[in-house]
């Protein structure tokens, strides 16, 4: 049991595939200034990592090695593709903000990192934990960065007003800078700092 | 009209940086950005690859793909747009497999310079990016033209100016914690800040 748990919530501190392994970062700056754009992401992502891991270890034994990121980019594509048209038909408005996120989940590293390391050598069902856990990782951080953004940002919470603003009468001046780019930088920045003072083996030689 | 294509070449090198305000191909610029002469490398590969692939694509979209392109092959009713990603991406895979294949036999040297980040670029999602924009934003063949030389240059800009910077870092005293990753977000961040002056420029 202590394995699959291993391979489940093992990625979400130990090896978080952000923090540490640096892959799909594109889309976790993007996204994250509103929760509701993010938990969309989060889950895509998530479900997408899951569901490649599990179809690439499927094939694994009979793709032959030379044509395998052709046929991983194949899979990957067509589930993105599934993704995109589901979001659009239940949550249109949401599509509309992530715009071209949702296709951009194709090149997020993560997955195609997975399949290469992960599901071309494991039986498929340990391969689908796999991908949810790292979803769960990545998911984790887009998390934290979208409640810190959004909260400050505009004083909300998946469009609720948490903190009143002072141009609506309360008494909260909205941090504009949380809303734009340069601040998913940082708080990312933050972030591996907070894991690394905990984990001080993450720590890099520079 | 060319003041139209210079405003548009402008506005996708610094104010809409694919880099810095898009966050379009981090994993690469993050990890490739340690020395300047590689960092040159790579941006100019991704100067010639969205240059190219920007414009097939924007071919392909308004001929193909997009709803009613098909009328000319009497299927007016024929809508897709659903199949993008999979074209793009197809598009994009093929163009950098002959790019290598055309610079391997005729600027051998060339080749060798950019080594290993030619394939790499396959995955880098400026270059996706870059033709779901120009999707997204409707632009013609010859807009679609200066956005990917506009686009390709403000990223390898982007990365050239990081890398110059984290060389120089290598003499400085950063906390434990915060060396390595850590430390290189935060000087994305200041560098994204800086490129926001930009906006507003009008020409």
């Amino acid at each position: 049991m202590s394995k699959y748990r291993e391979i489940l919530f093992g990625p979400i501190f130990d090896n978080n595939p952000i923090g540490l392994q640096v892959l799909g970062i594109c889309s976790a700056l993007a996204v994250t200034t509103k929760m509701e754009t993010t938990v969309v992401m989060a889950l895509a992502v998530t479900l997408v990592t899951a569901f490649s891991n599990l179809f690439v270890s499927l094939i694994r034994n009979s793709v032959p090695s030379s044509i395998r990121i052709l046929v991983e980019m194949t899979i990957i594509a067509s589930l993105v593709i599934i993704a995109d048209q589901i979001i659009k038909a239940y949550a249109y408005e949401t599509s509309k903000s992530l715009s071209i996120f949702v296709g951009l989940i194709i090149t997020n590293c993560i997955i195609m990192g997975r399949a290469e390391a992960f599901a071309l050598k494991n039986p498929p069902g340990v391969s689908f934990l796999d991908g949810i856990g790292n979803g769960l990782g990545y998911s984790f951080v887009l998390l934290v960065v979208g409640f810190t953004r959004e909260l400050l940002g505009s004083g909300k919470l998946f469009g609720n007003v948490v903190l009143p603003l002072t141009t609506e009468g309360g008494w909260y001046t909205a941090n504009g800078l949380f809303l734009l780019s340069p601040s998913a930088f940082f708080l990312i920045g933050l972030l591996i700092w907070v894991i690394r003072t905990f984990k001080p083996e993450q720590v890099e030689e520079a | 009209m060319l003041e139209h294509y210079l405003s548009l070449f402008i506005k996708s090198i610094f104010i809409e940086n694919l880099a810095l305000a898009f966050f379009l191909g981090m994993c690469t610029f993050l990890a490739v950005s340690k020395k300047v002469e590689t960092a040159v490398g790579l941006g100019i590969a991704v100067i010639v690859v969205q240059t190219i692939t920007i414009p097939v694509n924007n071919f392909i979209y308004t001929n193909v793909l997009k709803a009613g392109a098909l009328s000319w092959a009497g299927l007016e009713e024929v809508d897709l747009t659903f199949l993008g990603l999979i074209t793009y991406i197809g598009v994009i895979a093929a163009m950098v497999q002959i790019l290598e294949m055309v610079l391997d036999k005729f600027v051998p040297s060339l080749y060798n310079a950019l080594g290993i980040f030619l394939p790499l670029i396959t995955v880098n999602c400026a270059i996706l990016g870059g033709s779901l924009f120009m999707v997204e934003r409707n632009y013609d063949f010859a807009e679609s033209v200066v956005f990917g030389l506009g686009g390709g240059t403000g990223w390898a800009l982007a990365i050239i100016a990081l890398a110059g910077i984290r060389e120089k870092m290598k003499y400085s005293n950063v906390p434990a914690g915060l060396r390595g990753l850590g430390i290189t977000f935060i000087t994305v961040g200041l560098m994204a800040m800086a490129f926001m002056l930009f906006s507003g420029i009008q020409l």
